[in-house]
């Protein structure tokens, strides 16, 4: 699957099976998921958080274009690449 | 040492070695401790939330059959507790409907379900369980209803590697989100049925290419995990991730180790959950550090470029096969026991698919039942 899977109103959630945690021992976020574990940077966590099935793309966009006060093509590129790599990973549906 | 040990992120439960199937590639040791010997339910808690503390992420609870402990609920419900993610990986034999509805609502995070072929007639045969197959179907289809992820696991052998590709297509008609496709390692069980088990080069070769073409076939639909045979390879693999690097195990018993066949290296000394914490056996136990790292390595591992990449192999294979845990592992091509392999693999994949040993405990002596 590509990122061409996506349009504006997908509303994409992390599956069953795969959650964040905030690791006090690593002293960051990761996400959880079966046989995996990823470190997470600020803005993915920030793009994770959202992901909650009922936000579609566009308003998870604009929130973190506004958050960051980034280009909102910049930002929606970084949410399409994370996003689109978790659904190859069967951690994310839409 | 000279970066601080980073925190481990998997432990291994091996809750027991109790089993009602005798698959005969079975990674548990040959001498099996039987159920009077295992740890109690509060021992396994303790340990469990020791392992939370220390940084462990994932607990994979396994065994044998973890559902033969009665407490395997409670264990679950303690790991949810703690905030481990929780595997229960299982032949699905010994789950009943209740007992797994009470293990999704305890918070089990994910199944790991084996499958000992894509045919049920073979299937049960290898597993020497006749209706573990339709059980284990059952089971999957349990999992999927409850919308936790399942990830099916298979070992593939000369019995059962012709369909090594059907079993992946088997997976995403059960819905398993997951897939490892795990070409035998011969360890344990499997080193003393190798000779039944080893398939030819050619018979790996297709399998390998045959499962890779999957991979592009049912991308975003099903994640393949494809463990190389080893026998077959050019380099050997990254074994364990390295040697007391991410994950350890422990045994039914309490014993810390960093791979199923650790004990297998005598002189080794490892220490024991019963007795010190997690953290000191993970640290300090001197078998842990006998092979962390790269300063142990000898030539030709210590000055080759892959060295950070798989660690010099196996260190049991090295000791199986070359005779020196410290050994490059002699599936590496710049072994120069290297040969062997070849020899062995050449010679073993001639036998009989029939006559292996079937995986089991020695009979319990009569003073153990009381």
């Amino acid at each position: 699957m590509s990122e061409d899977n996506f349009t504006a109103e997908s509303r994409p959630f992390l599956l069953r099976g795969v959650r964040l945690k905030h690791d006090l021992v690593r002293k960051c976020w990761v996400l959880l998921a079966p046989e995996r574990f990823l470190r997470l940077n600020g803005i993915s966590v920030d793009i994770l958080q959202r992901c909650d099935g009922s936000a579609p793309l566009t308003r998870i966009v604009d929130e973190l274009a506004d958050k960051y006060r980034a280009d909102r093509v910049v930002v929606e590129r970084d949410v399409r690449a994370l996003l689109a790599g978790l659904l190859e990973k069967r951690m994310l549906a839409l | 040492m000279t970066n601080p040990l980073p925190p481990p992120s998997g432990m291994l439960a091996e809750l027991t070695y109790r089993c009602p199937l005798s698959c005969p590639y079975c990674s548990n040791p040959l001498e099996m401790a039987g159920r009077h010997a295992e740890m109690s339910t509060q021992e396994w808690k303790r340990i469990f939330s020791q392992a939370a503390e220390i940084g462990v992420l994932h607990a994979h609870l396994s065994g044998g059959e973890p559902a033969s402990r009665r407490d395997l609920l409670e264990l679950v419900a303690h790991c949810a507790q703690v905030g481990l993610y929780t595997n229960l990986i299982t032949s699905g034999v010994g789950l009943t409907k209740k007992l797994f509805d009470d293990l999704v609502a305890a918070g089990l995070d994910h199944v790991q379900l084996s499958i000992q072929d894509a045919k049920a007639e073979s299937a049960d045969w290898i597993g020497g369980y006749p209706g573990g197959f339709a059980k284990k179907l059952e089971v999957a289809q349990w999992v999927a209803e409850s919308g936790l992820p399942l990830t099916v696991n298979a070992v593939i052998h000369r019995a059962n590697i012709s369909r090594a590709a059907a079993m992946v297509d088997f997976a995403v008609n059960l819905s398993a989100r997951r897939i490892e496709i795990a070409h035998a390692q011969y360890y344990g069980w499997a080193l003393r049925n190798r000779g039944h088990l080893m398939p030819t080069r050619e018979q790996s070769e297709r399998a390998y290419a045959e499962v890779e073409a999957r991979r592009v076939f049912y991308k975003g639909r099903i994640v393949i995990d494809h463990v190389a045979p080893d026998y077959h390879a050019k380099y050997p693999k990254a074994c364990m991730s390295g040697w007391g690097r991410l994950t350890f195990n422990v045994t039914p018993t309490g014993k810390v180790l960093p791979c199923h066949a650790a004990e297998t290296i005598p002189g080794l000394e490892f220490w024991n959950a019963r007795e010190k914490s997690l953290a000191e056996c993970w640290t300090d136990s001197p078998g842990f550090n006998a092979y962390r790292g790269t300063d142990w390595m000898k030539e030709p591992c210590r000055s080759c470029e892959r060295k950070t990449e798989d660690f010099g192999g196996c260190r049991c294979q090295a000791l199986a096969l070359a005779a020196d845990p410290a050994a490059t592992d002699p599936i590496c091509s710049k072994s120069p026991r290297h040969h062997l392999i070849g020899e062995i693999a050449a010679r073993e994949s001639s036998e009989k698919v029939e006559g292996f040993a079937p995986r089991r405990m020695a009979p319990t002596k009569v003073a153990d039942e009381v």
